[in-house]
């Protein structure tokens, strides 16, 4: 346990830190400490979380990605023109056609990064505003309503009646997150491929000396990215039951913030899938319980922005000087 | 004759490769294309739609140059702006006089100024990843304009605040000459002061800066400060553009300034790059747009290309390096 807490400091403080606003939360709102609450924020959070466990793997080799929120909306619209196409058939030709579409446009960047030696922000930043640009010059900023039905219906998985009459459910979202998020675990703890893009990230040169295959390695995170980006898009087309050229834009941002909050480290070799979960499950809480506490949601931004500086300013001031047993156990052992 | 080449060389150094020969191209291709291209008209568009962006270009670039970003320039100088806003309608809105305008723009700096302090702090004692710390600030800016602001326009300002941004002097835009004097003072700080030569080697090398006796902490505290005083002046011209304050104004700029950055040949690692280089990127980038807007295509079309047109120059840098390696190695 003792080991568990030393090699995992970010995770164990933004578990903490998580119990500390939902114990807050459960005391000053009546609705925050119930399942059906519960239930909600993992329905909201499931896209962000599905983008954020593909952008650690990209963090994890090393790399960073600005592009991929926007790459998923190219992906919505794609797949919804296909769909319309081939007439609609149903989830695995959805899943299939948004899932390769992502890979395609997360192989562009891992392309021109170890083809053309490019940094990968620079890299990214430029397939940005040409996704996002063709994108928008295409669509000229129309969305698509009439999407297949199979698409737009509310996929209910499990669903309970509360004693107070209300329903509390769980819905296709979470199940796509859940498996997302256990196929990354796999990925990047359970293979040898994961072992290898620890090492890349941590060190180019030495794993390239070391026989990594450099190219596979990009290709492997950014295409992972992609596809997680092509199903996240996918995902989020069904919840909002729309697809909206710019509805993405601007959520890479916030997603990057929660998954370097959960202790991955811009510059590689760093990183992990319960971190990351905990980074966008911290922001959703404190968003969700600023919203049953009646604060502007206004402000919410705000409050959120100044939690990340904070957590920021404090994680990189060491852990150790903070929680002083910690490190002294850590040693004597 | 030969002396004089080998000053312009100098004076323009490698990095003008990339955008002297975009620049070159993109009026080429667009003066062939469309006879209204090299006509005053286009200069006049881009001479005026050329500060917004430039301004906060010159914001960036400061902290590119030391290894960092600062994500939160287009929400730093809207800040500014609303703080300028605020002054002004405090002393009357629409009959505020120059003196409100005057200690309004000295606190819409200050302001920009203490939100770069802030990073900068942060940053340089805590050794947090600027793009992060910078995001942070961005998300806090951009939640307390929108708390501040309920998300709508400020706006009512006296009318002598109009030719600040439509206005032109002696045919030269006042927005421009204000951009031209603030790219001349960045190159003047970055080329001729001593922060300016630390700004250089902290991007190189950081601990090597630190070990030579250099008290990086304040050079990188005083970069974001004036990165943040940028966006503020950044912030101001926009308001006299727009004649209103929002809170999302520019937004859009905030990728594009890194674009137009790397555009002109400044390293993403930092240690490397100039000013006048990137000035010359932007002018491409905005000749680029008015060009495209010429042949009938709209601004999401250039943004595309102006995507294509970074890629471009990263691969063709890469071809070029590649190509001078083999050919030194033929030599030798």
């Amino acid at each position: 346990m003792r080991s568990f807490v030393s090699t995992h400091a970010t995770e164990v403080s933004l578990l903490a830190v998580i119990m500390a606003i939902c114990a807050v939360l459960s005391v000053t709102t009546a609705n925050f400490f119930s399942l059906g609450n519960a239930f909600d924020l993992l329905n909201i959070s499931s896209v962000n979380i599905i983008f954020a466990v593909g952008l650690l793997v990209v963090l994890i080799a090393g790399g960073i990605d600005i592009s991929f929120a926007v790459a998923a909306s190219v992906v919505q619209y794609g797949t919804a023109i296909a769909l319309g196409w081939i007439g609609g058939v149903g989830w695995v030709s959805g899943l299939l056609i948004a899932g390769s579409l992502g890979i395609l446009l997360g192989a562009v960047n891992a392309f021109l990064i170890h083809r053309f030696r490019v940094i990968s922000i620079v890299a990214t930043i430029s397939t940005f505003n040409i996704y996002f640009g063709l994108l928008m010059f295409f669509t000229k900023g129309v969305s698509i309503y009439d999407l297949p039905d199979w698409l737009t219906d509310r996929v209910v998985l499990f669903e309970h009646e509360m004693p107070d009459g209300t329903w509390i459910e769980i819905t296709l979202p979470v199940l796509v997150m859940v498996i997302c998020v256990i196929a990354t675990w796999v990925l990047i703890t359970r293979t040898t491929t994961g072992r290898q893009l620890y090492a890349f990230g941590d060190n180019p040169e030495g794993a390239r000396r070391f026989g990594i295959n450099i190219g596979a390695m990009q290709f492997i995170a950014f295409g992972w990215l992609g596809l997680m980006a092509g199903i996240g898009g996918l995902i989020q087309a069904h919840y909002a039951q729309e697809v909206v050229p710019n509805a993405l834009y601007g959520r890479e941002l916030d997603v990057l913030a929660a998954v370097v909050l959960g202790g991955a480290r811009l510059g590689g070799g760093k990183g992990s899938v319960l971190g990351c979960v905990l980074g966008v499950l911290l922001i959703s809480i404190t968003q969700n319980g600023l919203n049953l506490m009646g604060v502007s949601p206004f402000a919410f931004k705000m409050i959120i922005g100044a939690i990340i500086l904070v957590a920021i300013t404090l994680s990189n001031t060491s852990i150790e000087r903070l929680l002083p047993f910690v490190s002294q156990k850590g040693a004597s052992r | 004759m030969n002396a004089i080449v080998e000053r312009v060389k100098t004076l323009l150094g490698p990095e003008m490769a990339g955008p002297g020969l975009a620049f070159l191209a993109v009026v080429l291709v667009f003066g062939l294309a469309s006879p209204q291209f090299l006509s005053a008209a286009t200069f006049g568009s881009v001479a005026f739609q050329l500060p917004e962006l430039g301004l906060l270009t010159l914001a960036m670039l400061l902290p590119i140059l030391t290894g960092g970003l600062n994500l939160a320039i287009t929400f730093t100088a809207n800040i500014a702006g609303l703080t300028l806003a605020w002054v002004l309608q405090a002393n009357g809105g629409v009959d505020a006089g120059p003196g409100a305008f005057l200690l309004g723009s000295v606190l819409a700096i200050l302001v920009g100024a203490a939100s770069g302090v802030i990073m900068g702090l942060v940053i340089a004692f805590t050794r947090a990843h600027p793009i992060l710390v910078s995001l942070s600030m961005m998300i806090f800016l951009r939640g307390l304009g929108e708390f501040l602001t309920r998300g709508g326009d400020v706006s009512g300002f006296p009318a002598f605040l109009g030719p600040l941004g439509h206005g032109s002097l002696l045919g030269v835009p006042i927005p421009l000459i204000v951009f031209i004097v603030c790219v001349f003072a960045w190159n003047l700080l970055l080329s001729r002061t001593k922060l300016g030569f630390n700004t250089y080697m902290i991007g190189s090398n950081l601990e090597a800066t630190r070990y030579s006796g250099t008290n990086t902490r304040k050079v990188i505290v005083l970069v974001y400060a004036l990165s943040g005083a940028m966006c503020a002046i950044a912030g101001i011209i926009m308001l006299a553009r727009f004649n209103s304050v929002r809170i999302g104004h520019g937004e859009s700029y905030l990728l594009i300034t890194v674009l137009a950055c790397f555009l002109g040949g400044v390293n993403p690692f930092g240690g490397f790059g100039r000013v006048i280089p990137v000035f010359v990127a932007l002018v491409v980038l905005q000749l680029l747009s008015s060009g495209l807007n010429l042949v009938g295509a709209n601004q999401h079309l250039a943004t595309a290309v102006w995507g294509l047109l970074l890629a471009g120059v990263m691969v063709l840098r890469f071809v070029a390096t590649k190509f001078k390696i083999s050919f030194v190695r033929k030599e030798t």
